[in-house]
Order: C-alpha cells, then structure tokens, then sequence
C-alpha cells in the first residue's frame, strides 16, 4: 500500500525555485491500476519518480507497506527499487550492447541481504520472464536489433523478474506506434490481473487512462482529482 | 562473510561483463597504458643498456691502467691544442717513467706512438690505426696471440719491419687466407708518400670493442719502427716522442701512488714548477669510468624524461576515454541504480573494470616495452636492460591514473540520485 502525505518536490534551477509538487496525498491500495493523468509540467513524472524512490521529497511523509521511505538510506532505497517496485520507461532505458537475457537478469545480479536469488536460478528466470512477454525467441538480441515494442517488452520483462509489488510506468507506450503500444497494455493488464500487481501508469492519452480503475489528475502541482482516501 | 565475498563476486562478474560489452573502449584505455608503460620499459632499458656497456668496455681494460698523454687537460684561457696532439712527452720520458727507482709501483709501461693510414695487401686496403709499442703492452692490455706472436723487444732495438694484425685487420685484409709471413704495404705519412713493406708475424685474437679504440681494428708495429720508418715522431728538438705512456699499476690500490709517482718524475724531466699547469695529464680508470657513467647519466636522465612524456599521453589518453564515456556511462549508472543497484556496487564494478583494464594493460606494455628492448639488442648498435625499477614505475604510474579517471567520474556519477542519472546529458 501507497500512502503519501502532503509531499513536495522543490527544484532548484539556478536562482530560480521550481515547484513540482505543491502538496500532494495520494493512497494506493494493493492491486489497483491507477492511471495519473495531467498536462505537460504538472508533476505527474515527479510524482513517479518519489514513488518509485528515484527521487526524494523536498517535505512530507511516504509509506511503503507502512514503512516510512523518507528516512530510508540511499542503500536501503536500493533495496527497496531493487524488491519491491519494477519500472517501465518512456524511453526504455536498456543498457546498450548487452543481450535481452542479460538486461533481465540485471536486477537479480543485485538482489542481496536474505533475498539473493541464486546465481543458476537467474538465467532460468530472466528466460521464463522474456517467454511470458513473447520474447522466448530474440533472448540473445541487442537493443539496437529489436523495435520499439519489442525494447519495451525487455523492459516489463525487467521490471517483473524480481517479483514487485508495484509496478511503475511513465508512459509505457509514449515512443511507440498504437499496436505495439497495444501489445504493451494487453501485458501490463494481464500482470495486473492475474497476479495482482499493483500498476500505477503515467499517460495523457484518456483512452489509456480509461483502463485504469481509477484516474488521479493533477495540474500545476497539485492533485484535482482522484486522490483516494 | 560469505555474503561479502558473494557480493564482491557478483561485482566482478558484471564488471568483467561490461569491459567485454565495451570492447572498443577497453581495447581504447588499454592501448593508452600499453602505450606508456611500454615506451617507459623499452626507453629505460635502452639508458641503462648503454650505461653498462660503456662501463663495462672501460673496466674491460683493466682497471689498475693509468695513461700519460702529452698536453695539458685543464681547459684555462687562450688557444689549446687538442689532447693527444701535442709533442711533449718523448720516449725518454717514457723510458723514465718504465724506470722502477722512478716509478716502483709499476708493473709494466708501455709506451706508444700511433696514427692512422693505410694498409694494403693486394687489392685490399684497409685505413686504420698503425699502433707502435713495446713488447709490455701485451701485458698491459691482456692481448691474446692467435697465431705467430707479438711485438719483441728485439723488434724494437732492430726497428724491424714487422706488423700484428688485429682480428678485424687481418680478415679484412686475407680474408681466409694465413696472413703468417705475408707482406703488407703501409703508406708513409709526409710529403714524399711512398710505402713500407711488413712482414706479419702475429695475428691476435678477438679481444671487443673499448671506447678506447679497439685492438681488433689495429695494426701493431715496433715503436722505433714506427718513430723513424713510417712516421716521423720527433719534436721540433729532434727527440723521439710518443702519443701515450700506458702504465699498470701492481694493484689497483697502487694506481693513485702509480699517479703521483708518474706526475713527479714527468714533472722533474720537464721543469714543472710547484703550481703550474703541467704539458701532461695522467688518466686512470677511476677518472674514465667517472666521466662516462656522468655522460650516460645525462643519457639516462634525457631517456627518462621523454617516458616520462609517453607516459604523461598514455595517461591522458586514459583519462580522455574515461571522460569521454562518462555521459554514456552515467545513464548506465542511472539504469544499474534504477534496477536496484547500491552506490557500493556501482563503485565495486568501476574499480574492477578499472583495475582489469590497468593490470591487463600493464601486462601487455610489459610485454611491448620487453620486445622494444630486445629489439633494439638485436640491432647490436646499443645494448638494452630492462630493469625492476622501470617496470614498477611505469606500472605503478599507469595503474595509478587508470584506476583514479576510472573511478573518479564513476564516484560522481553513483552519488546521483537515480533520477539524474538517467536524465543526464
């Protein structure tokens, strides 16, 4: 569960302070698709980013599971990134020159502290993850060899083999054609429904966000709509 | 523990992965401190090479040698002639000098008067030194006889025309054929020209170069003969004179008392007063081997500083291909910590990548620098010793920059929050 208190997210650009975020709550239980929606500029990435600890709040209170992230160390953080939330970018972010098998197993490579997945186990379950986004046959590809759809099917991959709880999309299909972009939300549903993982996904597309069970809108900073309990 | 070492493991594989995902740009680093540490090695080791060969072909000579040359050696005010040139030390200063009651340090003293001309037999011809002695300088130069044997002193009361080859003088001369018995012309010095005829007598054998002038490329003739047959050695007074008096001391503690004995009697028979330059100088072993190991220091010093210059570019070239990735290489650290990845780990793996690429380097410029120097011993010009000290130097100096541009930029980069990282350009 997601629980974030009156958070705000200052940027200092210079001389001059940007506000990202005015002020935000938002709580998201376990096994909702929330879509945030919002024009260019209004914090829904920001808010992304505190929720998948990629960034810290300037101010206010967010809760993992009950567990206070704010207080967290940077290495904990990690932790947290590296267990419980898996991410998926607009613009992918696979490592260049590397295998798709070897961009799943990414992740694995640092599981630590009583969680480590077994160094023979990972090969086996970057496999199974690529085979379960259709990619069973391009496991030895680059980046460079595949499409779009096809890089951003590595990234789910990714996201998923450590099992998250939430997971994270800052407009999945954004760089994308409508099919393969299609292709992406029919995998990211069927996560959602059949193992009941918790999907929060940054669109501006209202068709996408009409997926969602709920849409959270935000302008200028601030939440004006949909902002749970 | 255990989990530590497992977590290090961990490291090391992905590093390993990402230096072999990045070929180019290892191959790139790596080339920089095989660069360096190869041209350090190969520099280096051409220094000291030359150094200890021109040491050793001084102390080849014998170190307990001290050689009388005619003309003063302090350079003052006004005109000098050049050393050697000079005609004021004469055979009876040389008989002087091989006198024990003067000089009781002596072992032997033998005196010389040598040019350069040319020597012919048949169609060959050969322009070298013509070398007269006495019977005491195969002693005192350790000459070993090949075939026949070498200056008497019953030559020298004769002023026989007899002639020693050196080694080189003989096979360039007869090449296979015996040289034993056969007639050599050798041209005259002075206006009339004209030739001498020689009977060989001896031929010596190999005995190496010497900064000195080698024995090998010599043609040995009796002093008197070469004083009044060949040249015309003798001063404006009509003494006879010679071009060097070399003197072996007993034992090499005896070469400076050998010295000061040698100064006194020179400096009685020429008038010298106490404090005045002398018209001589006496040389020994200890001066020679002084003045050249200063020359190859200048040598040594010179070589080092242009390793150190490669080594200077082998390093920025490191540092450039480190920097240069530095953008790419951020957005990967972004990723890495996007996944899940500890500023421990990011750290772990860029230390590795740099150390593998360092070590591997220094290998192979090891490697170069080796080659380069065997090379160089090869072309038989100039002798090459690889030393411990270059080695370690010039590894130490590369693994120093390479893990310091390695891991500086990736410091940086893994202090990011993830965010940035990701974002940077």
């Amino acid at each position: 569960m997601i629980e974030i208190e009156d958070i705000t997210k200052v940027y200092q650009m210079g001389e001059v302070k940007a506000h990202a975020l005015r002020g935000v709550s938002l709580r998201v239980d376990p096994g909702e698709w929330v879509a945030i929606m919002g024009p260019s500029g209004s914090g829904k990435s920001t808010l992304m980013h505190l929720v998948g600890c990629l960034d810290t709040p300037t101010s206010g209170v967010y809760r993992l599971d009950g567990v206070g992230v704010g207080a967290m160390e940077e290495d904990q953080l990690a932790a947290v990134r590296n267990r419980q939330i898996g991410f998926i970018f607009q613009s992918f972010n696979l490592l260049s020159r590397t295998s798709a098998l070897k961009q799943v197993m990414l992740p694995m490579q640092y599981s630590r502290n009583g969680e480590r997945i077994p160094p023979n186990e990972r090969e086996g379950r970057a496999r199974a993850a690529l085979e379960m986004v259709g990619l069973g046959d391009r496991l030895d590809h680059h980046p460079s060899e595949l499409s779009g759809g096809q890089q951003q099917r590595v990234v789910i991959a990714r996201a998923l083999v450590n099992n998250p709880v939430i997971l994270i999309a800052d407009e999945p299909t954004g760089n994308l054609d409508s099919e393969s972009g299609s292709e992406v939300l029919d995998i990211l549903r069927q996560l959602h429904q059949d193992q009941g993982i918790t999907v929060l996904m940054v669109t501006h597309d209202e068709e996408i966000g009409a997926m969602a069970e709920r849409v959270v809108r935000l302008r200028d900073g601030l939440i004006v709509e949909g902002a749970g309990q | 523990m255990t989990v530590w070492i497992t977590d290090l493991w961990e490291n090391v594989r992905v590093a390993l992965d990402g230096l072999l995902v990045n070929k180019m740009r290892s191959m790139l680093t790596m080339l920089g401190v095989i660069i360096g540490v190869g041209a350090v090695i190969a520099l280096l080791a051409v220094g000291e090479g030359a150094q200890a060969q021109i040491t050793g072909q001084i102390s080849s000579v014998g170190t307990n040698l001290l050689f009388v040359i005619p003309g003063a050696v302090q350079s003052g005010p006004g005109v000098q002639g050049a050393l050697g040139s000079a005609t004021t030390l004469t055979y009876d200063d040389a008989l002087a000098v091989a006198d024990p009651r003067n000089v009781p340090d002596a072992a032997c003293v033998a005196p010389e008067y040598s040019r350069n001309t040319q020597v012919i037999f048949g169609d060959a011809n050969v322009n070298g030194p013509v070398l007269g002695t006495t019977a005491a300088y195969q002693s005192a130069f350790e000459l070993e006889v090949a075939q026949g044997r070498f200056i008497e002193d019953k030559d020298v009361d004769k002023r026989a025309t007899v002639a020693v080859l050196g080694i080189n003088v003989a096979q360039d001369l007869f090449g296979g054929f015996d040289p034993l018995g056969q007639e050599i012309k050798v041209a005259l010095a002075g206006e009339g020209g004209g030739r001498i005829s020689l009977t060989v007598v001896g031929v010596l054998e190999e005995k190496g170069g010497s900064m000195l002038g080698s024995a090998d490329d010599t043609v040995f003739v009796p002093i008197s003969t070469a004083q009044t047959k060949i040249f015309d050695g003798r001063n404006a007074l009509g003494q006879l004179i010679v071009t060097r008096i070399n003197v072996m001391a007993v034992g090499e503690d005896r070469s400076a008392a050998v010295q000061e004995q040698v100064e006194a009697v020179l400096a009685e028979r020429h008038d010298i007063e106490e404090g005045e330059d002398p018209d001589f100088s006496v040389t020994d072993q200890a001066d020679l081997l002084s003045m050249a190991s200063e020359i190859t220091g200048i040598l040594t010093v010179f070589l080092g500083a242009i390793a150190g210059v490669s080594l200077l570019v082998g390093g920025i070239g490191i540092m450039n291909i480190m920097l240069v990735s530095v953008t790419e290489r951020t957005r990967e650290i972004g990723i890495r910590k996007a996944v899940g990845a500890r500023k421990g780990d990011i750290l772990t793996q860029f230390l590795i990548e740099a150390v593998v690429l360092s070590i591997l380097g220094g290998a192979l410029g090891i490697l170069l620098g080796i080659g380069l120097a065997q090379l160089v011993d090869l072309t038989g010009v100039i002798g090459s010793i690889v030393t411990l000290e270059s080695v370690v130097l010039s590894v130490g100096f590369s693994l120093a920059i390479g893990l310091f541009f390695g891991i500086y930029p990736a410091n940086q980069a893994a202090g990011l929050k993830p965010i940035e990282a990701l974002r940077y350009e």
